[in-house]
């Protein structure tokens, strides 16, 4: 087994499980919110990509920048009518993750009913840079490849938007401590919402970039956030470096065990890395105790 | 007792042997009437993991049936001597066998449904075996694929099992692979994945155990746990193996994975099968022209006028093809249900269970008779040749059309 394949498949493989997981560590870093309807609205945004790739002949690499702002738009108009009176009840304590926990949770099933009623129960899958590209004598599918560099390139950008620009400062800042937030100007429920929209353009840009590669039904959106939260507390949440590093981390464990061991044990090799390091470091990787 | 209660009594008793002869009375009169629908439910995955198998295999065939029986007036029950339409109760099993058993305890108890058709997938309908059993009511299991089905046979005698014993199809594909061998097209070694689930579980066992009997060698043999995202680590080692043929006992997303990244890797074995997933239409319309070659579990006898009439057909009611495996099986065994209630002539579930075990049916698939409840007259293999599944193994039954080995490089 060549090593560059290990190392490159462990890259794509790291940088898709990164990828999904980004908008789900905003929104549970910052906005505290632990969005259970997160898998499902990353279907939903693959559907979207499908009709628009099969019906209309439009190109997912467009459908992806028409993502972030629609992917941005729905999830803040969420946050504003179905999160925020949950926030003022609980005052963004901790009763809020549980309670949101419950409503996401609903919604996902809300969002199944209608992708279900949309589309049936049929698995979708279309083709698009379906072609091998040659890295190190390693061959990867493009499509793959742009997932990973998507991934790596958007880490960069939130990261130089959460620490170069004032509202990016503002939703740290909110990251770091809610409650005093306010004494230095912080509009917390804004940057909430902000934040959690910002999780919203990540999740809808990553369901269309993933729906080029991957096949998809209505229910798979349980498999895309179990696999989310898996990264996203493994990294820390709200650190999009954790986030990153998990996800490049499971993706080489899974690819090694794979290649090197035995393909039947990828989900355990993952499972115990899971428990290593958050027997190692509760809050995970990058995470520290907030609150 | 005083003698206000006796009287009470007596007056009590009195009415209620006049009420309980007046209902018999009645009761006899209404044994002759025809019931105003004949109730038939089902549960089947409509969410979670099962759904695309379900809704590709099972759900529309339900649905067409029930329409075409009530367009035509409905279920001809002779003991009445008229058709009675049938009322459809349907509900959704969420892919989990507790949930199936849940839904088949409330169709039969609750909605008093006189017919259940089956689940999709082997684990639901050995789920809701037991219960089908102890309340008497027919199972026709198509869509399910156990080696111990003579056993359930034997346990549950109103079992039928449509789709055959993973055996029958590990026996038939390595047999298969033994006459390209000896006609000198491939050699001798075989690399063979499953998904760590039944269906890949079974027909892998299956397959290693007449590897050796059938002269070859297996030179990869793993499995690999459902919802794998990246088939690639798998596909590398097999490549660097050089394999003549590669078998994939896959689900639907892995029997897709695993054609995308064969061919970006340029995996070019002499003998391509995958597993569930190769019948779908939704598999023929992502990779049209680029299928030839590629071989997997069923297959249909596309030349006969019965199975494109039922493609036609089912196309406009579900607005899609059906499958190239299940489907034509599923559409038979409701056929072979619609006979046997006809000739019976009224739902006597136990008259049913026993012309179904015995009779011979007129279905789009041919004849159907059981076998020891099982009906095995089946495609073991198919294979896309010139965009269209054929079956190729039982090489004599009708239908059947020779395999293209090797297969074509992929387009």
């Amino acid at each position: 087994m060549v090593l560059t394949d290990v190392l490159v498949g462990g890259l794509t493989l790291g940088g898709l499980y990164a990828l999904t997981a980004l908008g789900l560590t905003v929104q549970y870093g910052v906005a505290r919110i632990l969005n259970l309807a997160y898998g499902q609205f990353l279907i939903a945004a693959a559907f979207g990509a499908f009709v628009l790739a099969t019906r209309f002949g439009l190109s997912p690499i467009i459908t992806l920048f028409l993502a972030l702002p629609v992917g941005f738009a729905l999830q803040w108009t969420v946050y504003q009518l179905l999160l925020m009176p949950l926030v003022r009840r609980t005052g963004a304590g901790p009763a809020l993750e549980t309670d949101s926990i419950l409503l996401t949770f609903g919604l996902s099933f809300l969002v199944l009913g209608i992708c279900v009623a949309a589309f049936g129960g049929d698995l979708y899958s279309y083709s698009y840079l379906a072609y091998p590209v040659d890295i190190l004598g390693s061959k990867v599918s493009a499509n793959r490849l742009v997932a990973m560099v998507f991934a790596f390139a958007m880490t960069a950008v939130l990261y130089l938007l959460l620490t170069r620009t004032r509202l990016g400062t503002a939703v740290r800042a909110v990251a770091v401590s809610p409650r005093f937030a306010p004494l230095v100007g912080v509009d917390v429920r804004a940057a909430s919402a902000i934040a959690f929209g910002i999780g919203g353009a990540l999740l809808a840009a990553s369901g269309v970039l993933i729906s080029m590669f991957l096949p998809f039904s209505a229910s798979l959106g349980v498999v895309f956030a179990m696999k989310a939260l898996i990264v996203v507390i493994m990294g820390g949440a709200g650190n999009l470096m954790g986030c990153l590093v998990a996800g490049l981390l499971l993706g080489f464990v899974e690819t090694l065990v794979a290649s090197y061991v035995d393909p039947g044990l990828t989900v355990a090799a993952n499972f115990t890395l899971f428990l290593l390091v958050l027997l190692l470091r509760p809050t995970g990787l990058f995470g520290k105790t907030v609150r | 007792m005083t003698d206000q209660a006796r009287r009470q009594v007596s007056s009590r008793l009195l009415i209620t042997v006049i009420a309980a002869f007046g209902a018999l009375a009645l009761g006899d009169v209404r044994a002759q009437e025809a019931p105003k629908s004949i109730r038939i439910g089902y549960v089947v995955s409509k969410t979670g993991r099962d759904a695309p198998g379900a809704s590709a295999s099972t759900t529309p065939n339900y649905q067409m049936w029930i329409k075409e029986v009530n367009a035509a007036g409905g279920l001809m029950l002779k003991a009445y001597g008229k058709r009675v339409p049938i009322e459809a109760v349907e509900y959704d099993d969420q892919s989990q066998a507790e949930e199936a058993i849940r839904a088949t305890e409330r169709l039969i108890n609750q909605d008093k449904v006189d017919v259940v058709l089956p689940p999709w997938g082997t684990a639901n309908n050995l789920a809701v075996g037991p219960t089908l059993n102890r309340h008497g009511y027919p199972h026709l299991a198509v869509a399910s694929i156990t080696d111990k089905a003579p056993e359930f046979a034997k346990r549950w005698s109103n079992v039928f099992f449509f789709l055959g014993m993973g055996s029958q199809y590990g026996e038939a594909l390595v047999s298969t692979l033994e006459e390209a061998r000896k006609a000198g097209k491939i050699g001798n070694t075989i690399a063979m994945i499953s998904v760590a689930d039944g269906f890949g579980v079974d027909l892998s066992r299956a397959t290693r155990n007449v590897v050796e009997k059938h002269g070859f060698k297996l030179v990869y043999d793993k499995s690999y746990p459902p919802s794998t995202q990246d088939m690639s680590p798998i596909l590398n080692e097999v490549k660097a193996l050089n394999p003549d043929a590669f078998i994939a006992f896959s689900y639907p997303p892995d029997t897709f994975l695993l054609t995308d990244q064969a061919k970006v890797l340029g995996f070019n074995p002499k003998v391509f099968y995958a597993g569930v997933g190769t019948a779908l239409p939704g598999y023929k319309k992502k990779n049209g022209a680029s299928l030839d070659g590629v071989m997997g579990p069923g297959g249909v006898d596309l030349d006969s006028p019965a199975i494109q009439d039922y493609f036609k057909r089912h196309t406009v009611s579900a607005g899609y093809e059906p499958d190239r495996w299940t489907s034509a099986v599923t559409w038979s065994s409701l056929q072979v249900l619609q006979q046997a209630i006809e000739r019976v002539g009224k739902i006597d579930r136990e008259a049913i269970t026993r012309e179904i075990k015995t009779g011979t049916f007129d279905t789009i698939v041919g004849p159907v008779k059981m076998d020891n409840q099982m009906y095995t007259n089946l495609w073991w293999v198919g294979q896309w040749q010139g965009g269209e599944f054929y079956g190729v193994a039982p090489k004599d039954k009708k239908g059947a059309k020779a395999p293209t080995i090797p297969k074509p490089a992929w387009k």
